[in-house]
């Protein structure tokens, strides 16, 4: 579990440096992808690959706007990195796997299950997108609330 | 404020509103920072309307000059340094730090921006590598092999598939280079899961940015520029997967089917 979490840990700050994030960001943006990989393999056995995705998304997402209101920076900085972990790489491998391999009914399965894992994080995002910014600005006690739309 | 000149004014907007569209930034981001410029600078007749690929701005009216501007701007990587200066560049305007044209040259600044060394690129893409074949099941040998692998992927990426290739084939052969790597370290006994040392290496290609942003402009409800970017998404996905496909029948023609 804790080599998990250090993995997930370096791959996202690896991904974070890949997009240009600036360096002052990778440890909070590594700390999130961790996270988010922790809630993922702690509710996976569970709930299953798709709920386990659904509710780290929302962990990641969460906490890339908290992070994006206290660094006044864009979300984007932290919530792509920290996605990537949950993005279903492996699914898209294992379909074309067994594609290759003619043994179509296992490489549907994993398909369905890959767009499954993807139609979560999209729901994932979603919910968190619509939360309202003022409530990050409550939670982390930022005064400057500004009644426009805030760009972060 | 007389004596602030209008066309610099739009030109600025058009300039901040391009490098924050090209390196991957949300339409509403694009679009707010252009209205927030010009307003600051006493320009209220401005209207832009920005698509994933393209930005269309004008502006005029009884008191103000009239100005019209259309940018394409090719969906390109992801630079989220250059989205992050430029948000703090459109802080500091507003709080009054900067004449537009100084602002001008300061936005020319931050879209010449360096990347990180090739080097430091080279060695992340293997680190991301061997972390995710780890995360998706592999042990210590596999993260090793992939560690490799990735490093060798992203030579590709920055020296042939960034300068000279295509999106689409670019990303097949990258998947296929990977593959075929993985195989060749799995069956000289380096690694002990293909499988996840192949899923590992691949995740340096996976279009995270496009996709990600994707789904945040279909939610809000900026539908042209979301199915833009899923489309791209979608496109380097299935890139991959044929990618993987085609190493893995070449290496099973190769091998006669003894490894896989």
């Amino acid at each position: 579990m804790i080599l998990q979490l250090i993995a997930a840990m370096v791959g996202t700050i690896g991904f974070a440096l890949l997009f240009g994030v600036p360096r002052k960001y990778y440890i909070v943006g590594g700390l999130i992808g961790a996270a988010g990989w922790g809630i993922y393999c702690s509710t996976v056995n569970t709930c299953g690959a798709t709920i386990a995705t659904l509710l780290a998304t929302i962990v990641v997402m969460f906490l890339s706007r908290v992070a994006s209101v206290c660094k006044k920076c864009p979300v984007t900085i932290f919530m792509i990195s920290g996605i990537i972990p949950l993005v279903p790489g492996g699914g898209v491998y294992w379909t074309s796997y067994y594609l290759v391999m003619n043994q179509l009914s296992l490489a549907f399965e994993t398909g369905y299950k890959a767009i499954k894992c993807a139609v979560a994080i999209v729901i994932g995002i979603v919910i968190v997108f619509e939360l309202p910014q003022s409530l990050f600005f409550a939670l982390t006690g930022n005064k400057s609330v500004k009644k426009k739309k805030i760009s972060d | 404020m007389a004596d602030i000149n209008d066309k610099a004014v739009m030109e600025l907007a058009m300039k901040a509103g391009n490098v924050l569209l090209a390196n991957g930034a949300e339409i509403f981001r694009v679009e707010e920072t252009m209205e927030r410029i010009c307003r600051y600078y006493g320009i209220m007749s401005e209207r832009e309307f920005v698509l994933t690929n393209g930005i269309f701005m004008t502006a005029g009216s009884e008191k103000e000059g009239f100005f019209a501007r259309v940018q394409r701007v090719p969906v390109r990587g992801s630079r989220l340094d250059k989205i992050e200066a430029v948000n703090q560049l459109s802080r500091e305007i507003e709080s009054g730090m900067y004449t537009p044209e100084e602002a001008i040259e300061e936005v020319k600044r931050i879209k010449e921006m360096p990347p990180k060394s090739a080097g430091s690129q080279i060695f992340a893409s293997g680190a991301s590598c061997a972390a995710f074949s780890i995360l998706f099941g592999g042990n210590l040998n596999d993260c090793v092999a992939a560690f490799f692998v990735g490093l060798v992927l992203y030579v590709y990426v920055l020296f042939v598939f960034d300068p000279h290739l295509s999106k689409i084939v670019g990303n097949i052969l990258g998947g296929t280079l990977a593959t075929v790597l993985c195989i060749f370290l799995y069956s000289a006994g380096v690694g002990e899961h293909m499988n996840f040392m192949i899923i590992g290496s691949i995740i340096p290609l996976v279009p995270g940015v496009s996709f990600t942003n994707a789904i945040r402009e279909i939610a809000e409800e900026n539908y042209i520029s979301g199915a833009v970017r899923l489309l791209d998404a979608i496109l380097v996905f299935l890139c991959i997967a044929i990618g993987v496909g085609a190493g893995i029948s070449i290496m099973e023609n190769i091998t006669k089917g003894i490894i896989l």
